[in-house]
């Protein structure tokens, strides 16, 4: 009776007797979910357009925020740098093309994961070996972005609101909100989409798959980039970065693999959920919990609707 | 010219399902196992313990993990935490009760995996392909949590590890700080061996047949007869099985003692690395695999000072881990490249090569 009383009516009671910690809990997991969302994106953009389950999009983030600070250090001004570490990028995106999917175009999709794990090795090695393996800090100054934070007066208690987060969420409804409009309204995301849908019709009518493709990983780069800078203001730019991005992964299962407003619901509701069960019911079960429940949220889910929110449906023949 | 098919006539129809059909196959297989129990009398203690014990027992894993992504068809991310339920499994039976022979707590602890395997196995009813692999995030995630949360698992230790207790054969130590590599060693290759020759049989068997047609298309195998709520969670079960008896392995006679994050993420990908560079659906691949991807990089650290060295490069032990990091990713994408279908392939090809010999084909 204890227990049931602790799981089902104590942390409803805290949430109504205080509001304003029920407010801070769901601002941090809204904010932790934008960031989540923005992971779960890049990979989305590469997995619709290539069909790669892109497991490197981690990896992306973390060498493009190590990139960045560690040219800075060297002397570079932070603008130049931010336009370097675009370039780099790009290059990386066509090294990418040319060095793994072109050879291994038409493989199973299980080979084209696995050679994105080799990705990931290679690029965690090449980042240690050029800016060192130690966490950096983030030029958030540099970069105008904005520092400090707010204390709201809301419901008879303070609700702390860092300005970086209100950036990120800025910033990452605008580059959503650009992606949206450069898949619809472009020359190039109508080729996109239609890549998407079928490879060989795509091909067929004449649309290039190599620089679509190129295409696709330096738009996933720069949105590695953009996440990076975010996540890495909110902590330090490391390699643990890279488990935290393993995080999109239920993302992707609750929003769908091909959906961007999936990606975004997605990572929004597992943000909250995460946040709110960590805080209300995480003590019970002794911590912690932040770890899985995502998963275990993400697994629930897929017992009632095996594609996804937004996903496509999924249609079996023999 | 040595590897010839020529003379040997199959009267039988066993003699011709048989596992290994040519009599070159046999005497080869004999040859290795031999060799192998050799290398316990050579007391090359680097070798045995850096290289040798921990390549079998990553063999066993890949094989676990083999049976269920290579024959049955459905992705798992949760390899690691299977081999850690395996071990803690292991652990509080031994010691719960130390007077029964460790040898088989070791092979006991495996249902204890199976058990949780099948409850996590449960979801790829009803999905699979990367949304199965990601629900096994899960069990990885939780399981992990739960070998670092829940005390009982670990006896209250002060140190939240699981240590290997003195325990012996025959009066021999084989586990515990003063059992021997050598001796460790041979228990080890047997438990391997044992064990992959019953996943042998198993996939040569009706349950593999089921297996492969669920993984080839899983409508039409269930048209056909095949219940796939029964074969799908005996895959988890028997997977888990294997993966657990490899992670008790690995920290009562390999480390001698483990937390849990020895049980973590990478060496659930560091599994599924070796399963499929070695080739997916074949145990001698798991073999190869696991001899890749992990003495790999042991050579490479031994290999690369020894290699820049005479150009008057000498370079710190902290850039030949990267170096190594980089290499092994260069390859991993250099042998997908090479041949998609994993050094399993090669080494059917090079077998057919060599059928024919002098001719091309």
């Amino acid at each position: 009776m204890d227990l049931l009383f602790k799981i089902f009516v104590e942390p409803f009671a805290l949430m109504v007797s205080a509001p304003d910690l029920l407010a801070q809990t769901l601002w941090e997991g809204l904010v932790g979910g934008v960031l989540y969302a923005l992971i779960a994106l890049g990979f989305v953009l590469i997995f619709k357009a290539s069909g790669v389950f892109n497991f490197a999009q981690g990896i992306m983030v973390v060498f493009a925020a190590l990139t960045l600070v560690g040219l800075h250090e060297k002397g570079v001004p932070a603008v130049l740098a931010l336009l370097l570490t675009i370039a780099v990028m790009f290059v990386l995106a066509v090294a990418v093309e040319r060095v793994v999917l072109k050879p291994l175009v038409n493989q199973p999709d299980i080979i084209l994961f696995m050679a994105t794990f080799g990705l990931t090795y290679f690029l965690v090695g090449l980042g240690e070996l050029i800016f060192g393996g130690e966490p950096k800090v983030m030029i958030t100054r540099e970069l105008f972005l904005p520092q400090g934070a707010t204390d709201l007066q809301l419901f008879g208690g303070v609700v702390r609101i860092q300005h970086i987060d209100v950036a990120a969420a800025v910033v990452a409804s605008l580059m959503i909100a650009a992606l949206a409009v450069f898949f619809s309204k472009t020359r190039i995301g109508r080729a996109l989409r239609a890549v998407a849908d079928s490879h060989k019709a795509a091909l067929s009518v004449g649309i290039s798959l190599d620089q679509i493709w190129i295409i696709v990983w330096f738009t996933a780069g720069i949105v590695a980039l953009v996440t990076g800078i975010m996540w890495g203001a909110r902590s330090d730019v490391s390699f643990a970065l890279q488990i935290i991005a393993l995080k999109a992964l239920p993302v992707l299962i609750l929003g769908g693999f091909t959906s961007i407003p999936g990606a975004i619901v997605g990572g929004l509701i597992i943000g909250v959920g995460e946040k709110i069960g960590e805080f209300y019911w995480g003590p019970l079960i002794g911590g912690g919990i932040e770890t899985w429940l995502a998963y275990v949220i993400a697994l629930l889910f897929l017992l009632y609707r095996p594609q996804g929110l937004f996903g496509e449906k999924i249609i079996e023949r023999i | 010219m040595f590897y010839r098919e020529a003379g040997q006539y199959k009267t039988s129809y066993a003699a011709d399902m048989a596992v290994f059909p040519l009599r070159e196959d046999r005497i080869g297989l004999a040859v290795i196992i031999l060799a192998a129990y050799a290398l316990a009398f050579t007391r090359n203690d680097f070798l045995l313990q850096a290289v040798m014990i921990p390549f079998l027992i990553f063999s066993l894993a890949a094989i676990g993990l083999n049976l269920l992504t290579g024959y049955a068809g459905l992705l798992s991310l949760g390899t690691g935490g299977f081999m850690g339920v395996g071990a803690y499994a292991c652990y509080k039976l031994m010691t719960a009760f130390p007077e029964v022979n460790v040898l088989v707590w070791i092979l006991l602890s495996g249902f204890f995996s199976a058990a949780v395997g099948v409850l996590f196995g449960l979801p790829s009813l009803r999905i699979k392909g990367f949304y199965l692999a990601v629900a096994t995030l899960a069990a990885q995630f939780f399981l992990q949590w739960a070998f670092n949360r829940i005390p009982w698992l670990y006896n209250y230790n002060l140190s939240g590890a699981i240590e290997a207790p003195l325990r012996t054969l025959f009066g021999v130590p084989i586990i515990g700080p003063t059992a021997t590599a050598e001796v460790r060693y041979l228990v080890v290759l047997t438990l391997v061996i044992g064990l992959t020759w019953v996943a042998s049989n198993l996939v040569h068997g009706r349950i593999g047949r089921e297996w492969m047609a669920i993984r080839d298309m899983d409508i039409a195998a269930e048209l056909m007869g095949i219940k796939l709520f029964q074969t799908k969670l005996l895959a988890f079960a028997v997977s888990s099985y294997y993966c657990g008896v490899a992670g008790a392995m690995l920290v009562f006679l390999w480390y001698g003692g483990a937390e849990y994050t020895v049980f973590d993420i990478n060496q659930s990908f560091f599994i599924l690395f070796m399963v499929i560079i070695g080739g997916l659906g074949s145990l001698i691949g798991s073999f190869f695999g696991a001899a890749l991807i992990f003495i790999m990089p042991i050579g490479l650290g031994i290999a690369l000072p020894a290699l820049l060295g005479p150009f008057g490069i000498n370079v710190g032990a902290e850039v030949i881990e990267q170096l190594r990091f980089m290499i092994v990713g260069a390859l991993i994408i250099f042998f997908l490249i090479v041949e998609p279908h994993g050094l399993a392939r090669l080494w059917q090809i090079a077998k057919q090569k060599l059928r024919v010999w002098p001719f091309p084909y």
